[in-house]
């Protein structure tokens, strides 16, 4: 009995051990970001490095902050993912509403196939898509006479350049192709189908259509993934890089991650300005992150349910 | 099954159809037509049949950044592991887990330009953490960057730190709270030890959220490698980081090569779809034999 005992002990140590150790290793690079980012740039250098600074110089965050148009980045960032993330819980929720209740010609091997889209790879649509954003603009401008080609108009809003209605380098080319996800769609159906019918049928009998049931049954009780979906979208949104890499050309229309890699392209070797700007761009996704913790670990539990 | 609900169906796809319509099906077959032109976005484009196809056969670079995406999928399995570890350490009754998910879920969140900096950084031959740290340990560490040897290794140490703790540690979670604590107490009476435990009870139980996470890590996988190759080694030295996904993005965007790019993102499809098939399939005949 004795010897049970002490096994049970031996493994709850060697369980804490192993989670600290790791838990502690996969927070380094972190920390070192922190701590890189507070230092002044001859203590950068200093070997051997200190991982507390000997003063903390906050002045890094307002140099990188000024050193690039981040305000411009973090506005950009904000108006593109709160924008996709509405299209995108808008759009897949009344997409897997159908999916998951409505009985339409076809339906099965529609949803089948959203599915195998996933399979797609990004860069090959990515391709044509840009191609088009950059050449529709052209041919609009052959077919129309100049008087009405108003989508080669800068556009300001409050005085707020916010560049083109139409093609590459504006919000339009950042927003649109990612209103719409085969994954969102799916992660949703697989929630609405758990969702009790007998619910709905009262509504049926006091007369609700299928938007009313959408809409007052269906959207209410599944707030937890939609919550999710949105949390995923938010987070996906604000760090993606390629597609905003591609479409645009000019500062003021970059997004952070893209304006962020334009800044280590002057600054390479300030290390403590780039993690200051690093950590500007993490910022907000651990807030996002602390706050949303419970639907991520949710979202990616439906998401996984024997597809 | 009638008219009315056809119509309402449809109206309710309608919204997310369309955006698949535009981004999607539309783009597809686009690029399957530009897959068989020279276009370089200025001067139009002229059908030069397969000539597209023959030409990457023929690439040296195309074998050489296909070979380099496959060694840089040999992470896979070691990320899978990972997660299933920390999973199996997290899933029992745990004090502060809540404290540790979060620890081991931190870098899946910031992955991108971000985390790349700082690996950049920690890597740095001469004032970066990890050659510091192996210099107090007598090992002059290599450029990690700039080795044509370690620049793989290092992008996959970098990958397992941003994996392992995420989405497929959250799955192996619950795929390990949803078996049934009496196959282990059943087990414990026959005497058997703990690895034998973990091998033919928790493993085949855990067979359909493998195959899921399998599924998405190859699909992933064949596409990876843009942002670091990107931000941290530009795809060299001598192209040893460049993968596929950033070959393509050169010839698309760089070269203005977009029939090049097309034909090669077609390749790029076709091998996805094949190596899904074949895991497919390899899970549908060992679920036969069972």
């Amino acid at each position: 009995m004795k010897n049970r005992f002490m096994s049970l002990y031996a493994t709850t140590f060697f369980r804490y051990f192993i989670l600290i150790t790791v838990g502690v290793t996969m927070m380094i690079p972190f920390l070192w970001m922190i701590s890189t980012s507070l230092k002044d740039i001859s203590s950068v250098f200093v070997f051997p490095p200190r991982f507390i600074p000997e003063r903390f110089y906050w002045s890094n965050y307002i140099q990188a902050w000024e050193a690039v148009p981040f305000l411009r980045g973090y506005i950009n960032s904000i108006v593109v993912s709160f924008t996709t993330t509405i299209g995108q819980v808008i759009t897949s929720s009344l997409a897997a509403y159908a999916f998951a209740r409505l009985n339409f010609f076809g339906r099965d091997k529609i949803f089948f196939a959203y599915l195998a889209t996933m399979m797609i790879p990004g860069d090959m649509t990515m391709i044509p898509v840009f191609a088009l954003l950059k050449k529709v603009p052209e041919w609009l401008n052959l077919l129309f006479s100049p008087e009405t080609q108003w989508w080669t108009n800068d556009l300001y809003l409050f005085g707020f350049y916010v560049g083109k209605p139409l093609g590459v380098d504006s919000y339009f080319a950042l927003i649109t192709p990612a209103l719409f996800t085969a994954y969102g769609t799916f992660m949703l159906r697989q929630f609405f189908l758990n969702i009790p019918k007998d619910l709905e049928h009262a509504s049926k009998i006091d007369g609700c259509s299928a938007w009313g049931i959408y809409r007052h049954v269906i959207l209410p009780l599944s707030k937890p993934a939609l919550a999710a979906l949105a949390t995923f979208t938010i987070m996906g949104s604000w760090r993606s890089f390629i597609w905003p890499l591609i479409v645009t050309s000019s500062l003021e229309m970059k997004t952070l991650p893209v304006m962020l890699e334009a800044f280590k392209g002057t600054y390479s070797t300030e290390w403590n300005l780039l993690m200051a700007g690093s950590m500007l761009m993490i910022f907000p996704l651990i807030i996002v992150f602390l706050f949303c913790q419970r639907f991520f670990v949710e979202g990616i539990q439906i998401g996984a349910v024997k597809g | 099954m009638n008219k009315k609900e056809n119509l309402l169906g449809f109206l309710f796809l309608l919204p997310n159809f369309l955006g698949f319509f535009c981004f999607l099906l539309i783009p597809v077959l686009l690029s399957l037509g530009m897959a068989f032109t020279d276009w370089d976005l200025l001067s139009p484009p002229n059908f030069i049949g397969f000539q597209n196809f023959v030409e990457l056969l023929k690439d040296n670079r195309f074998w050489k950044y296909l070979g380099n995406t496959f060694f840089l999928m040999i992470s896979i399995p070691f990320n899978i592991m990972g997660s299933l570890i920390l999973a199996s350490l997290l899933a029992k009754n745990v004090r502060f887990s809540k404290i540790f998910r979060l620890v081991f879920y931190l870098p899946t969140i910031c992955t991108g330009v971000a985390t790349c900096m700082v690996w950049i950084w920690l890597y740095n031959p001469n004032y970066g953490l990890i050659n510091l740290f192996l210099s107090y340990l007598g090992v002059e560490g290599p450029g990690w960057l700039t080795d044509v040897s370690w620049s793989k290794p290092a992008l996959m140490v970098m990958g397992f730190w941003a994996m392992i703790g995420g989405q497929n540690m959250i799955l192996y979670i619950a795929g390990l709270q949803g078996i049934p604590q009496s196959l282990y107490e059943a087990a414990d009476i026959d005497g058997a030890s703990f690895l034998q435990k973990f091998w033919h009870i928790t493993i085949p139980m855990l067979a359909p959220t493998t195959f899921f996470i399998v599924i998405m890590s190859i699909i992933g996988g064949f596409q990876g490698g843009f942002e670091s190759a990107y931000i941290m080694t530009g795809g060299g030295p001598d192209g040893s980081t460049t993968t596929l996904s950033y070959y393509i993005y050169n010839n698309a965007y760089s070269w203005f090569r977009m029939g090049y790019a097309a034909a090669t993102s077609w390749i790029l499809f076709l091998i996805i779809f094949l190596f899904t098939l074949i895991k497919w399939k390899i899970s549908k005949k060992i679920e036969g034999e069972d």
